[in-house]
């Protein structure tokens, strides 16, 4: 485990491989969130933060549960039992601890209970770091980098989308093209772009 | 075999078990109590989230209601909705009176001079940062229609002129146009109010008239005629104080330019009857001139050109004078 080995991680989540622009997962809150940034920007924390938490709680059911009995071939319906319950559970703590969080977060969370770029995040762990002949403490860390890295990708995504799409609200659009078609094409553009990134090399 | 099929059920119903049994729990431990009233409120809000009332959203609005226990005027819904929130709340009515945007600009196409071509983003607020209007006169209206997209109830409409113009019955006085304007001409008045100043141009009389045919001059003819104190100049512009305006009509009628419009679409007219015993009081105060006749005799009214404000009614010293049309001072026909 090494610092250089974290920032390959984080770009590659990141950028390199984005979860919306380079592998199309949660492209539904791309499209569905991204009308306003400051929306698109709540969007973004709460898929950071779920991210982050799911990462963290698959770890500990695969390393601890599905391992040592033998059904690593459950992951996906273990993984989404556990992050529908995990987001549950934070939001119904967030909605009474912190009203003014719930507000500006809370919304976005159900949104996210069952989103593919999530349990995209937990199985790519998995088949990256997991199954790899990794000490547990690194698999561990880089699981958590990874996840939390992935969100911030699906964050920056939305909110360039949000800030293209708030342009494009003052642009003489044909009429046919209007409203979600336009979104399309800047989405498919974007991914265009965002492959320049995978002739990146690091370490 | 077995013990795979055996382990994985074991295994997953047990998890499922668990993460339900943990949400059971904590759906008691951190259970929010919600006010029911506040569902039902927003249920029958106009959930257009203008923002009008002053609370962020109709959610905004509930809250506050609930908390406050006495329901805040809500301008879309008007009385309606200050009803049912009411009767949700068990308060009284507050008194709600529907305002409605009120455009003080009608330079169109054919009477107000354009300086330039603008090309650039469809959107008054852009185009007031380029480069200022695309007409002469820079207090004017842009036409570029940003108060129609900001419109929640479709109320707005540019016609050909590229004048825009407020449909009364779809307006609900939410304000959205009157923040998103970048030359600030929208205005919400009562819905009352009739006689609107359509020019926001406070540039002096030469200067106004050059720009815009059918702008304000600053002659101080209506300052000088309303009956009621109503009309002051502000900055080389007629303003009208809807406190004390009473549709009268008077200054519509006198203003040379047009700038002030009468938007009662029929008014009655004032007959002189057989009582009258020709003292002229009410030629002194016919703002139109509409009334003439020798002294000592009958006088006549000129139907055409009477403007039904009424004056001569409360001035004549005989009480021979009449009103007829039928509809009434305040109504609208239309």
């Amino acid at each position: 485990m090494d610092l250089g080995q974290l920032l390959a991680i984080v770009v590659g989540a990141m950028f390199v491989s984005n979860f919306v622009l380079a592998r199309f997962l949660g492209l539904c809150p791309f499209v569905g969130v991204s009308k306003d940034s400051d929306s698109a920007l709540g969007m973004g924390m709460a898929v950071i933060f779920v991210m982050t938490m799911a990462s963290l709680v698959t770890w500990f059911i695969y390393t601890f549960v599905l391992v040592p009995l033998e059904i690593t071939y459950l992951r996906t319906i273990a993984f989404i039992l556990v992050i529908a319950t995990l987001v549950q559970f934070v939001e119904m703590v967030i909605e009474k601890t912190s009203p003014t969080l719930h507000k500006s977060l809370g919304i976005y969370l159900p949104l996210i209970t069952t989103n593919c770029a999530v349990l995209g995040v937990a199985v790519v762990n998995v088949d990256s770091f997991m199954t790899a002949d990794l000490p547990r403490n690194a698999s561990f860390i880089y699981t958590i980098v990874n996840g939390f890295a992935a969100g911030l990708g699906f964050t920056l995504a939305i909110v360039l989308m949000a800030a293209i799409r708030e342009r494009l609200d003052l642009v003489d659009v044909p009429k046919s093209m209007r409203g979600i078609p336009i979104t399309f094409i800047v989405a498919g553009l974007m991914a265009i772009a965002f492959l320049g990134f995978s002739g990146l090399k690091i370490g | 075999m077995e013990s795979v099929v055996a382990k994985s059920i074991i295994a997953l119903s047990s998890m499922a078990a668990l993460f339900g049994a943990i949400l059971a729990v904590a759906s008691k431990v951190f259970a929010v109590h919600r006010d029911p009233r506040v569902e039902g409120i927003v249920e029958v809000l106009p959930g257009a989230n203008c923002g009008a009332c002053g609370y962020p959203g109709c959610q905004g609005y509930a809250d506050a209601a609930v908390k406050a226990g006495v329901a805040p005027a809500c301008p879309p819904g008007g009385s309606d909705v200050a009803e049912k929130v009411a009767a949700i709340l068990g308060s009284e009515v507050g008194e709600v009176t529907p305002k409605v945007a009120v455009v003080h600009c009608a330079g169109g196409q054919s009477s107000a001079v354009r300086r330039l071509e603008y090309e650039g983003i469809h959107d008054c607020r852009a185009a007031v940062l380029v480069g200022g209007s695309t007409k002469a006169c820079v207090f004017g209206c842009l036409s570029l229609g940003t108060c129609k997209a900001v419109c929640p109830f479709d109320a707005v409409e540019l016609d050909e002129e590229g004048i825009v113009r407020i449909n009364v019955k779809k307006c609900t006085g939410c304000g959205n146009c009157v923040d998103a304007c970048p030359v600030n001409i929208i205005e919400l008045a009562s819905v009352d109010m009739k006689v609107h100043v359509r020019c926001s141009s406070h540039d002096k009389g030469k200067k106004a008239k050059s720009v815009c045919a059918v702008a304000c001059i600053s002659c101080q003819l209506c300052v000088k005629k309303c009956p009621s104190d109503a009309i002051h100049m502000v900055d080389d512009l007629a303003v009208i104080d809807y406190s004390k305006c009473t549709n009268c009509g008077i200054c519509a009628a006198v203003c040379p330019t047009g700038a002030i419009i009468d938007d009662i679409k029929a008014r009655p007219k004032a007959v002189i009857g057989s009582k009258c015993k020709g003292l002229g009081k009410c030629v002194e105060v016919c703002p139109v001139k509409a009334i003439t006749g020798e002294e000592g005799e009958r006088h006549e009214i000129d139907r055409a050109k009477c403007i039904g404000c009424g004056l001569c009614l409360e001035a004549c010293p005989t009480k021979s004078i009449g009103m007829v049309g039928a509809l009434g001072h305040q109504r609208d026909r239309d």
